[in-house]
């Protein structure tokens, strides 16, 4: 992998949400096709950088900006980025009536093709024989339902994938199969921002970083960032997901700082 | 019977033929497959204006029709206890821009018969028609009849369409119908349904209308649950945008001991549009249950925001999200 190949750069993102903000200066890198996790407590911010990160209505920043692959997207809506190739899957996935999981698989796609569509379903273990013409609504479990997201997003083969908890609601043998998809994307040119809680899934990355009270405070080695969070993050401390840390940590706080490439005019 | 299905598709004169040909046109518009109206084993009937065009006959599946001055009356009746493998396959409509059909249908289903119907009306043309429906359906003890009709009134909306229909679903019979109108414009539309249920027998519909312009699309649906156990489900799909408007009246009635009744309604509201919804229960024997949800608004931010994820404009969006609503 070409180690300074930087696909996304994140400087200095501030977002407010009405009555708080929710991202308070982040920085962050993401190199070409590495799966890349971001762990952090409930409230830390991994879903609102999601939602930034893909130009969600009302995650505008305010400051600091998103650069893919070389251009500046901070101003540029959902549409516009999904069509340089970044997408999303939802932590919670929209459901809807009507429209044929295949035709939701194809909606992405350039080409559309049977083949593909088949190969996406088979990849996060769903027969496309029994799910192709099922309605993306709510006769779908919660489990069906973020395994078809997921078979969209690989469909579509992004650029960049944004996944949020595409683990929760999964059993432990869908885990093994989430963790292989991931690799696989990987290895077929797609790089991974994968949110998660599970250990499991921290081991699959090539990198990770760590989140706290809406800003990246540190970011390195999979396992490394794994043992730190699980030593030294302490829930809801004051409120939701602002005090991760524990004593032991010794008031350490560090902003991972990336070098300037705003322009912020 | 089939020698005279025979002897009604040889009346073959050039204006027949010119006719013939204009209403399977418009038929394949509004979605329905021309060539299943030449096969023998699929029961169909051809109605264009007041011109009963062809009729085809299976064993078991009576069609009589009488042709009026402004439309058809046509009886349809299925012996008792028998099961028809294909839907019959009806087609209503007319080719000219102006005029007046009227139909007026009686639907016997014999005890414990089982058939489906599907039915096309099309006004591929319309600039100042009106199109009148007066059905009285029966569904037989055990019986169960399926009917789907779906809609073309052509992209002008100078049409007025008037079904009518009254159905008595006998005990333990099953009556599913479904309504679509969701190419071209609608013109104005009003929907009057009313359906009473024996015991455990069941009554489901189900309606979907798209309008634009300015459309005018009203709903009114009754569905009577009179026997002990008789369950009935009406289903509402309607979407609009421009300066169209949806009304949607559906009652349900709890008569009868453990009768369940079920109303659902989504309607979608875009630019000037209005829509409305008017859900009104009765429950008469303290056994019963009836229940209704409803949600009208615009189209939800999530589901919006996914289909822009992957690369879809927001009208594209929000397009694929009303039909699939209304498929």
């Amino acid at each position: 992998m070409e180690k300074d190949n930087k696909l996304l750069i994140v400087e200095n993102l501030w977002v407010q949400r009405p009555g708080t903000t929710v991202l308070r200066g982040v920085n962050l890198v993401i190199r070409e096709t590495e799966v890349h996790t971001l762990v952090g407590l409930n409230g830390s911010g991994k879903t609102s950088l999601a939602l930034a990160l893909m130009g969600a209505e009302g995650y505008r920043p305010e400051r600091g900006c998103i650069i893919f692959a070389g251009q500046d997207i901070t101003s540029l809506p959902i549409t516009e980025r999904a069509r340089l190739g970044i997408t999303l899957a939802w932590q919670e996935p929209a459901r809807f009536e009507g429209l044929p999981v295949a035709d939701y698989l194809a909606l992405g796609m350039k080409t559309p093709s049977r083949e593909r569509i088949e190969q996406a379903l088979e990849a996060v273990a769903l027969s496309p024989q029994a799910y192709m013409t099922r309605a993306v609504d709510s006769a779908l479990s919660g489990g069906e339902r973020k395994r078809i997201e997921l078979a969209a997003v690989y469909a579509m083969r992004p650029r960049l994938a944004i996944l949020d908890e595409p683990d929760s609601g999964i059993d432990m043998l869908g885990l093994e199969e989430i963790a292989a998809l991931l690799r696989r994307m990987s290895a077929e040119g797609i790089t991974v921002l994968l949110i998660t809680h599970r250990d499991e899934m921290i081991s699959v990355a090539d990198a990770a970083s760590l989140m706290c009270g809406g800003t990246v405070v540190s970011t390195g080695v999979p396992d490394a960032v794994r043992e730190y969070f699980a030593r030294h993050c302490r829930p809801h401390g004051e409120r939701l997901g602002s005090q991760p840390w524990g004593e032991e940590a010794n008031g350490m706080y560090r902003r991972v700082v990336t070098e300037r490439v705003c322009d912020e005019g | 019977m089939k020698d005279k299905v025979a002897s009604l598709l040889a009346q073959r004169d050039p204006a027949w033929a010119r006719e013939f040909e204009a209403i399977i046109k418009a038929y394949e518009q509004a979605g329905g497959k021309a060539d299943l109206l030449r096969v023998p084993k699929v029961a169909s009937a051809v109605i264009s204006s007041n011109h009963v065009l062809a009729v085809n006959l299976v064993e078991g599946v009576d069609i009589q029709a009488e042709e009026l001055e402004q439309g058809v009356r046509a009886y349809i009746t299925v012996a008792p206890g028998t099961r028809v493998e294909y839907p019959v396959h009806l087609c209503f409509g007319m080719v000219s821009e102006e005029g007046v059909q009227e139909i007026i249908s009686t639907f016997d289903i014999g005890a414990g018969a089982e058939i489906g119907f599907v039915a096309h009306c099309t006004f591929p043309n319309a600039v100042n028609l009106k199109h009148i429906m007066d059905a009285k359906v029966h569904v037989g003890p055990g019986a169960t009849m399926r009917y789907t009709e779906g809609h073309y009134h052509g992209p002008y909306g100078g049409i007025e369409v008037l079904p009518a229909t009254h159905a008595q679903v006998d005990e333990g019979g099953r009556l599913e119908v479904e309504f679509d109108l969701v190419q071209g414009r609608v013109g104005r539309m009003e929907i009057n349904f009313e359906v009473d249920v024996a015991a455990y027998g069941v009554a489901e519909l189900v309606t979907k209308a798209y309008g634009s312009g300015d459309d005018e699309i009203i709903i009114n649906e009754m569905v009577r649950l009179n026997g002990r156990g008789a369950r009935g489900l009406t289903k509402t799909r309607a979407a609009v945008r421009d300066r169209a408007t949806s009304a949607v009246y559906t009652t349900a009635e709890g008569n009868a001991p453990e009768a369940v009744g079920h109303m659902d309604c989504t309607e979608i509201v875009r630019d000037a549009a209005v829509a409305r919804n008017v859900p009104t229960v009765v429950v008469r024997d303290y056994r019963a249950r009836v229940t209704h949800e409803a949600a009208i608004g615009s189209v939800g931010k999530k589901e919006l925001e996914t289909l822009m994820a992957r690369g879809l404009s927001e009208e594209e969006a929000v397009d694929i999200i009303i039909r699939g609503m209304l498929r």
